[in-house]
């Protein structure tokens, strides 16, 4: 997608197509010839894998709709309709529950790998607010994925979120009302919910071009952190970086696998296996883990407004991120102080999912405040002033020597 | 030394947290025993004998006030099930009468039930059961082996992904048919409830449903309320995820397709990577 393509059709019919529509010519210089820094570790595969993972969750998500019913009397029996007489239903119905968990895990290494490395920084700030915005599409797409079932879980989670709105001063009741299309969660909003839920993965799709395009304008970061310099800080796309995409996409799917067949239900809740019923509140109204952490950033606070505004502003800091980090150099690698503060950030996170689970009681609450903090604290407080005061590592001098034993490349220096 | 460091801002992070982790609630639940499972494990099988023995519990003691709406008959005589054959599948639901119709003179009917069928409801709505029931909505038991489960609690919650333990719920519901027992002292129950060590709350709406020697086993196994909750409990299981063999066989054939995929994989990768790497 950037760039002059370096593409030769060969053959009469692609020499006519490419001068008409140079498609095989985009795909060649995007993921052929497209250069791709040579010192790239694993982490990096987790593009490859979400785009895998995207594509999985429209294929599976249209043949469930073959058979699943949009409807409160009938959906959750029409879930079990799939599970139990569609052939290999199940399949497809535990690919689908247990692929939102892994595009979330995938979703997750893929941020964080993001922050280590430096990845939003100058020239891909763009690129970085791209993701978080297929992020927020994703988070809203898994939500309302997971009220279709109708169970318990689904009927009071759905509930739960929504009245977030009622925050709004004001407005509020009125934006509430409009959402569910009624006076309480019922028919319409399921219904609303499932026509939305299949149109935000194609939004998701489109965000994702945009996505691939600003990575090939900028050319993708790499664990040095530096720009490459030379045709020998790169490699070509395919075979290079296809290989080993494909290697550990594999890898990944059997993770995923060992889920859908051995544990399928242990990254949902079993109150979802009870048909919805708007007369009995469950004793615990847990969201799916992945929202964990902004859940309990929700309940740290006890003002309801300041609440939602704390959710929401844990997800949108992620989009200022490039300029509230204010160090030149890009990798942890260089950055001895930041990657200290990066792991306790990243346990922090842990740690407020953990408290997401808990109920908002005692001693939990306490933690799950001083964490809010800390969270908050990592983007406002310890990001500007590291980038002023801390002492970092000098930089390689290229990709090429960053790659190369450390012993070497002191006898090349000397 | 990265990781290293890692691990130690990770310990420094989780110890932050530690002194607020003790559970907050007073009086936590019993955990419900491990049983061991035939159907447990990468590759679990249902019993037969067990699934058709807890399908005679079902019959002839949960039957009466718990709806299998969504079984139906002729699962009965499907593979990775109790093993009927199709014809004693139609013979059981022809011991049952299902309401059918409007026939040409507008009139419902009622016929013997169909292999087609599914096992109709003891109650004819939800008002009825509870009325029947003291109040109590005796729950629809189609799911019922999925839809329970007991807290595992930090570090358990992780290693179960590992492990595969999966059974918690029909743990819990062996627990609960086996748990009933005097109230202790100072302990209000509520009127029209019975104390169960399990249930959440301990008053539960439902008596205790078995006792010994109540169901005849053909086949010599111990007629206990111990082996009939377990027997009872598989078969719910069964009917909670029909197709669990079937899953559990092909998941293995899909680990194996993976792993030696990956190998290939990995081995080309460093063939492709070997010249870049010199």
């Amino acid at each position: 997608m950037s760039g002059h393509s370096t593409y030769q059709p060969q053959g009469a019919f692609m020499k006519w197509m490419e001068r008409r529509l140079p498609i095989a010519g985009l795909i060649y210089s995007s993921f052929v010839a497209y250069p791709t820094p040579r010192n790239l570790n694993y982490w990096w595969t987790f593009g490859g894998i979400l785009s895998f993972m995207l594509a999985a969750q429209i294929v599976t998500g249209i043949v469930l709709v073959m058979h699943y019913t949009p409807h409160e009397s009938m959906a959750f029996n029409s879930v079990e309709h799939i599970m139990r007489d569609v052939n290999y239903g199940w399949l497809i119905r535990y690919l689908h529950s247990n692929g939102a968990s892994m595009f979330f895990v995938a979703v997750y290494i893929h941020m964080f790998r993001g922050m280590y490395y430096g990845s939003y920084k100058e020239p891909r700030e763009v690129l970085w607010i791209l993701g978080v915005i297929i992020y927020l599409l994703m988070m809203a797409t898994g939500f309302l994925g997971y009220t279709l079932p109708w169970g318990q879980m689904s009927f009071w989670g759905a509930t739960v979120i929504t009245n977030f709105f009622s925050a709004i001063p004001l407005v509020g009741e009125t934006v509430v009302t409009w959402l569910w299309g009624g006076y309480a969660v019922g028919n319409p909003t399921l219904q609303r919910f499932f026509s939305l839920h299949y149109l935000l993965p194609f939004v998701i799709a489109g965000v994702v071009v945009l996505h691939v395009w600003a990575l090939h304008v900028a050319g993708q970061n790499n664990p040095a952190g530096i720009e490459p310099k030379s045709a020998k800080d790169t490699v070509a796309f395919t075979p290079y970086a296809t290989v080993k995409d494909a290697f550990f996409l594999v890898v990944f799917m059997l993770a995923y696998a060992w889920f859908v067949f051995y544990t399928p239900n242990y990254l949902g809740h079993a109150d979802n296996y009870i048909p919805a019923n708007p007369a009995l509140t469950p004793q615990h109204i847990v969201p799916e883990w992945y929202y964990l952490p902004f859940y309990a950033i929700l309940r740290a606070i006890p003002n309801k407004l300041l609440g939602v505004v704390a959710l929401f502003g844990s997800i949108l800091i992620l989009a200022f991120l490039p300029w509230l980090d204010t160090s030149k150099v890009k990798s942890a690698r260089y950055r001895p102080l930041f990657r200290q503060f990066f792991w306790i950030f990243v346990a922090v996170c842990l740690g407020l999912g953990w408290l997401g689970a808990k109920p908002a009681e005692g001693g939990y609450v306490i933690a799950a405040r001083i964490l809010t903090f800390y969270y908050f604290a990592h983007f406002l407080i310890i990001l500007p002033l590291l980038g002023l005061f801390e002492k970092t590592k000098p930089l390689p001098n290229s990709i090429e020597e960053s790659v190369l034993k450390p012993g070497a490349a002191a006898l090349k220096k000397a | 030394m990265t990781l290293q460091r890692s691990l130690l801002a990770l310990a420094l992070a989780a110890g932050l947290a530690a002194p607020f982790a003790m559970p907050a609630g007073a009086a936590e639940a019993v955990e419900p025993p491990r049983q061991t499972w035939s159907f447990a494990g990468p590759f679990g099988m249902f019993d037969r004998a067990q699934l058709q023995r807890g399908f005679k519990v079902y019959k002839e003691v949960c039957a009466s006030c718990h709806s299998l709406s969504l079984v139906s008959f002729r699962n009965l005589a499907e593979p990775g099930g109790p093993g009927y054959t199709a014809a004693q599948a139609a013979a059981v639901a022809a011991e049952y009468k299902v309401q059918d119709g409007p026939n040409d003179a507008g009139e419902m009917f009622e016929r013997p039930g169909r292999a087609a069928d599914r096992f109709p409801k003891p109650f004819p709505n939800d008002n009825a059961a509870r009325a029947a029931n003291g109040g109590a909505l005796p729950p629809d038991l189609s799911v019922i082996a999925k839809a329970r489960t007991y807290e595992r609690g930090f570090p358990r919650f992780i290693l179960d992904i590992f492990t595969q333990y999966q059974e918690q719920g029909p743990d819990y519901l062996v627990a609960l048919l086996v748990g009933y027992a005097d109230a202790p002292q100072g302990f209000n129950l509520p009127p029209g409830t019975h104390y169960n060590k399990y249930f959440p709350g301990n008053a539960i709406g439902m008596p205790a449903p078995l006792s010994a020697d109540q169901v005849t086993y053909d086949d010599g196994t111990p007629q206990t309320v111990e082996q009939y909750a377990k027997d009872v409990t598989a078969f719910l299981m069964w009917t909670a995820e029909p197709h669990m063999e079937a899953r559990k066989r092909i998941g293995f054939q899909v680990m194996i397709f993976l792993l030696v995929f990956a190998g290939l994989l990995y081995f080309t990768k460093k063939k492709v990577w070997a010249d870049v790497h010199a």
